[in-house]
Formats: structure tokens, sequence, C-alpha cells
């Protein structure tokens, strides 16, 4: 330690050594801040805010060349919560979703599941480096434009950042002040892998693995950057919190329409025109593992905390209020789920468990960041009762083959969160709301705000619908989109990927 | 030299085992197996999707014996795997034509 100590001070006589040599060298001497901005830099730190602010004059410019050692530096604190907030969100994934995906198939395709979501983590990371991420938040705050430019709400720049360009450990202060732009730029993309891996739930058992590949690859592009940048883009249409000039003053913490019910209503068309299992409804095909879709549902839990609190982009109050109402919303729907079950069908079942927990996740999403524990326990009853309706009745009504109920639990669910944020939201909450919102949120039931959700809820069904409809017949004509029906009927494990989940004992 | 196999209720397994014991039956042979009788299946419902599954588990047991325990062995088999309830199971009783035992190659009664 004395070795350590001794050597740090010898770095450090020799760069006070140096400086003044540079520093001479230089023809106008930067200003050097006061210890109150220095202070005041520190504080932003603790508070998530700017810590530039300190340092503006009365016009509100910073003077030239001034600045603080904390300016431009990533904050400890808040860079590790994202970057366990991150890997967290990949951990809901691999293998979060796909053991609670492949539990719920026939033994014969949990295999299927596993390889759809690893090779969703691989290319969704590829658009994402190549201009994925750019899309999505390249823009800059300075010129918000909203309804002047209808384009850049949209969509954002396909070459700012491209190949990630320019994206360092410096934050992007548009997004977040502490945290590092590469850690923020990981962390959305963990985002960017879940929502496509949702849609697999609806396919599950018949969709050739080169048809998910192309039309991923086309899905991501032509609805998923788009929609990410229109709700979270520092300059998107819809995002209502942080631009002032959005056409939609929509509000979406975590990804109730761009994850949820993109996912899932793309998921029903795709479903629909792709067709039935083989001898659905005919043949009986329940869950092979019930375990481990219990197993996937826990780590589906665990990860959210990152992907609901990791949302504030920041270790701080917002992201507290997140975390508390997402274990509250959570823990009741699992629980109201199967109460409706005993009471109606007779038995309170696992798959209930489950399904009200993975319920109440999506339902709260949208509105963790927003809403106080009281709303949250409401969006819990409403996130056990409507999604477990849709699975129990309506799916039946109507007789899709919506094979492991993404339409039933992430679109009806997503949709549900979407409007229940528009009654819910409250300053109280998350005072960022009185930043832009003062005129939608009136920490009433039947606020402004409800009618910009539905508004996006409007335009987030459109985007999904029709981009959908033409992707999945665009892949249909170059690749097809089933198997054969033998690959089908030996299971796609061994068809498509040469494997098989389980070997049975005793075999000779 | 008889034959007996008898589909049980698998938690019956370890008393019916006890009794053929006890009336001195030293080996057996048990398999799970799936099947059904007058019991029937059960349904299974996992969120809006109700099966009918028709196979119930249970364990076959065989066993073979001389002619002189037959009666004794059946008995047993039948008291100890009894409930009361529908799904108890079956006895069936065959005729077997010789037996032989691999290590000392014994014949007949001697080698069962």
């Amino acid at each position: 330690m004395k070795k350590l100590f001794s050597f740090l001070f010898l770095v450090a006589v020799m760069s006070c050594g140096i400086c003044p040599v540079f520093a001479s060298n230089t023809p106008a001497p930067a200003p050097t801040p006061t210890l109150e901005q220095r202070v005041s830099s520190l504080e932003a730190y603790i508070n998530n805010g700017d810590p530039s602010s300190g340092l503006k004059d009365t016009n509100g410019n910073i003077p030239t060349g001034l600045t603080t050692p904390t300016v431009g530096v990533p904050g400890p604190g808040h860079n590790a919560w994202m970057m366990a907030s991150a890997a967290l969100v990949l951990f809901m994934t691999l293998p979060g979703l796909f053991l609670f995906y492949g539990g719920l198939v026939r033994r014969k395709n949990i295999l299927s599941v596993v390889a759809q979501c690893f090779a969703l983590a691989g290319l969704v990371t590829i658009l994402w480096v190549v201009f994925g991420y750019s899309t999505v938040f390249a823009g800059s705050g300075g010129d918000n434009i909203g309804k002047e430019d209808i384009i850049k709400g949209v969509v954002g720049s396909y070459s700012a950042n491209a190949m990630l360009k320019d994206v360092t450990s410096a934050p992007n202060t548009n997004y977040a002040y502490w945290v590092s732009q590469n850690v923020f730029s990981m962390y959305q993309l963990m985002f960017a892998i879940i929502t496509p891996a949702l849609i697999l739930g609806a396919i599950a058992e018949r969709l050739k693995f080169s048809a998910m590949l192309l039309f991923m690859t086309l899905w991501m592009v032509i609805v998923y950057f788009p929609l990410a940048h229109m709700v979270w883009g520092v300059n998107g249409m819809m995002n209502g919190v942080w631009n002032a000039k959005a056409s939609i003053h929509a509000i979406d913490f975590a990804g109730g329409t761009v994850v949820h019910m993109s996912s899932g209503w793309s998921a029903l068309i795709l479903c629909l025109i792709l067709g039935k299992r083989q001898g659905f409804p005919r043949e009986p095909m329940p869950p092979h593992s019930m375990v481990l879709c219990a197993i996937g549902t826990g780590m589906l839990w665990v990860g959210w905390y990152g992907f609901n609190a990791g949302s504030a982009v920041a270790a701080d109050a917002v992201a507290a209020n997140a975390f508390m109402t997402t274990t509250i919303a959570t823990a009741v729907a699992s629980f109201v789920w199967p109460m409706a079950e005993w009471r109606f069908r007779g038995k309170p079942s696992v798959l209930g468990f489950c399904s009200g927990a993975v319920a109440g996740l999506v339902v709260i999403t949208p509105a963790c960041g927003f809403v106080t524990a009281g709303g949250a326990l409401v969006i819990g009853v409403f996130a056990g009762l409507i999604p477990w309706f849709f699975c129990w009745k309506v799916k039946g009504w109507f007789g899709y083959d919506d094979a492991l109920d993404t339409f039933g639990v992430h679109a009806v669910g997503g949709t549900v969160g979407a409007l229940l944020t528009g009654f819910l939201a409250r300053t109280s909450a998350n005072s960022n709301l009185k930043l832009n919102l003062a005129d939608y949120v009136k920490d009433s039931l039947m606020q402004p705000l409800v009618w910009e959700q539905l508004k996006a809820i409007g335009v987030t069904l459109a985007l999904a619908i029709v981009g959908t409809i033409i992707i999945a017949f665009i892949v249909k004509a170059v690749v097809g989109l089933r198997p054969s029906e033998e690959a089908e009927s030996i299971g796609l494990d061994l068809a498509e990927h040469g494997e098989e989940g389980y070997h049975s004992e005793g075999t000779i | 030299m008889k034959k007996i196999e008898a589909i049980i209720k698998p938690f019956k397994l370890e008393e019916v085992k006890d009794a053929l014991s006890e009336v001195g039956i030293e080996g057996m042979t048990v398999t799970e197996v799936k099947g059904f009788g007058r019991q029937k299946g059960h349904t299974e419902i996992y969120r809006g999707s109700e099966y009918t599954v028709d196979f119930l588990p249970k364990i076959k047991l065989e066993a073979v014996v001389a002619d002189s325990r037959l009666d004794a062995a059946v008995a047993a088999i039948v008291k100890a795997a009894k409930t009361g309830k529908i799904g108890d199971g079956k006895v069936f009783v065959s005729k077997v034509d010789d037996a032989f035992r691999i290590r000392t190659e014994e014949k007949g009664d001697q080698a069962i």
C-alpha cells in the first residue's frame, strides 16, 4: 500500500511539473471554474442533473473553455447500475425467455426456441451496430423537430452514429448526463434483442429458421427502429416527456408501445398469416415442461428490474420508484390470475402464476416510472384479469393459434398498460412530467394525457400491423414461411438444427 | 408354474411388495406403465386449452410363482392394492411352461 501511495505521489509530482509546460504554450489560458462551480457539477451527479448548468453566465451561455473535472465524464454509480441493468435485460432473453417459451412448447421443439433466441441476439446486435442505434437515438437535442419535420420525428439518422461512430465512454447528454454512451447503446440493444424474441411465442413450432431470420431483419428496420425513435428518440414525434415539440404528447417509460404492443400485435398478424400448427386444435399440445417455464418466469421477473428501473438511465429517484411499482404490479398480477382461474376453472395453475407475473410485468412497463404505489396496485389487478380473459376465452372464440399467447399477454397487456399509464401518471411519482407535459398531466383520472396515449396506441397498432403484413408476404415470396409437413411433424429441433433437446434414458 | 401380472396404483407398490414377501414370493419385476380401464383419464388445463389425458400412470408387477403359492400370492396382491375406489387395477394369471436360473442352470420350480 505504501508503495502504491508513493508511486501515485510521484506521478502527481511529475504531471504537475509537465502541466505548466503545456499550459505556457497555449495562447489564452482556459478560465478556471470556481469552487462553487465545481461543487455544483458534483452535486449534479447526486441529483442526476446537468453538470454544466452551474457554469452558465447570466445569458445562459457557458464561457468558452470553462469546464470542471466532472463535465463530460460518466458518473460511477449511474454507470454501474446501467451496466448491471443491461446484463439483467439480456438475462431476460438468454435464458429467461427461452426457458419460459421453451417449457411451453412440445419437447421436439425446445431447441428451436433456444436457437431462435440466440440467433436474434447475434442478428440484432449486428443491425444495431451497423445503423440501428443511429436510426433510433441519433439526433440533436437542440433542434427538436416534431411537426415541422415529420421524417426526423419518425427515424433518426442512418449515418450519424453508424458503426457506433462517436459512441464512447463519454455520456450522450441527450439521454443521460452521467451514463457512458457505449453503456447506454448496449443497454438499449438488449431491448432491441428481446422485442423480436417475444414474437417467437406466437409462431412457435412452425416457422422456418431462415424465414425467422429474414422476417426479423426486416421487422427491426421497418417496425422497431422507427417506433423506438418515435417514442424514445430525443426528437421523436411521440416522446412526450423530453420533446416539447412532439406531435403526440404520449409517455412510455420502458416500452409498453415500443416493446410489448409492437411485438404482440405483430405476433398476432404473423401467426394468422402463418396458419395453425399441424393438428391444432385436434391434437393435444400441452407444455412439455412446466418446470422450465416457471424457472424462465422467475428469471424474467428478476431481469425486468433492469428493464424497468434501468429505463430511468440513472440510479436516481425515478428508478427507485420504478423498482417499487414493478414489484407491486407483478406480485399482484401473479396472484390475481391464478385466483381467477381458481374461481372460474376450479384450480389455480402454475402456468396461471407464471402468466400473471409476466402480464403484470408487461402492463406496468410503460407506467413504472410515472405511477405511484397505489397506481401500481390498480395496474396489477387489471394485468391479472384482462390478459387472463383473453387467453381463456377470446382466443377460443376466434380460434387463432397464438401458440404461447404472445398476443394475449404482450399485445393485450401492452395496450392496457399504455392506456392505464394515461389515467394513472402522476407528477408526485415523477417530477419530469411537469417539464413538457404540464398541459396533459393534471393528476386526475381523466387527464388529457389519456387522449395522447390513445393516439400513440393507434400509431403503434398501424405501424405494427401494416408493417408485419408487408414483411410477412415478402418473406413468404422469398424463402417461404413454413417448414415441410414432415419437418414440422418430426419437430424443428431435429429437422432444422440436427439436435434433440432430450435423449431418453435406456435406449439401446 | 404361473405368471402373475398385476396392474396397480403406483402408491400401492410398497404395500404389495411387502405382502408378497410375507407369503414367500422372493422375486418380482416392476415396470412403470400407462393405461386406462373404467377409470378413464383426467383433464389438464393450460390457459385456454383443455387436454384430456387418457393414459394414467400405473405400475405393472410381474412375478412367476409355483402353482401351490398362486392363491396366496393373488390374495396378498388384491388385499394390499385395494382402496375400494375406481382405478385399483387388475391381476392377470397365465401358464408358464418352464423357467431356468442362469447362474446355476436349475430348472422348473427350482429356478423361481
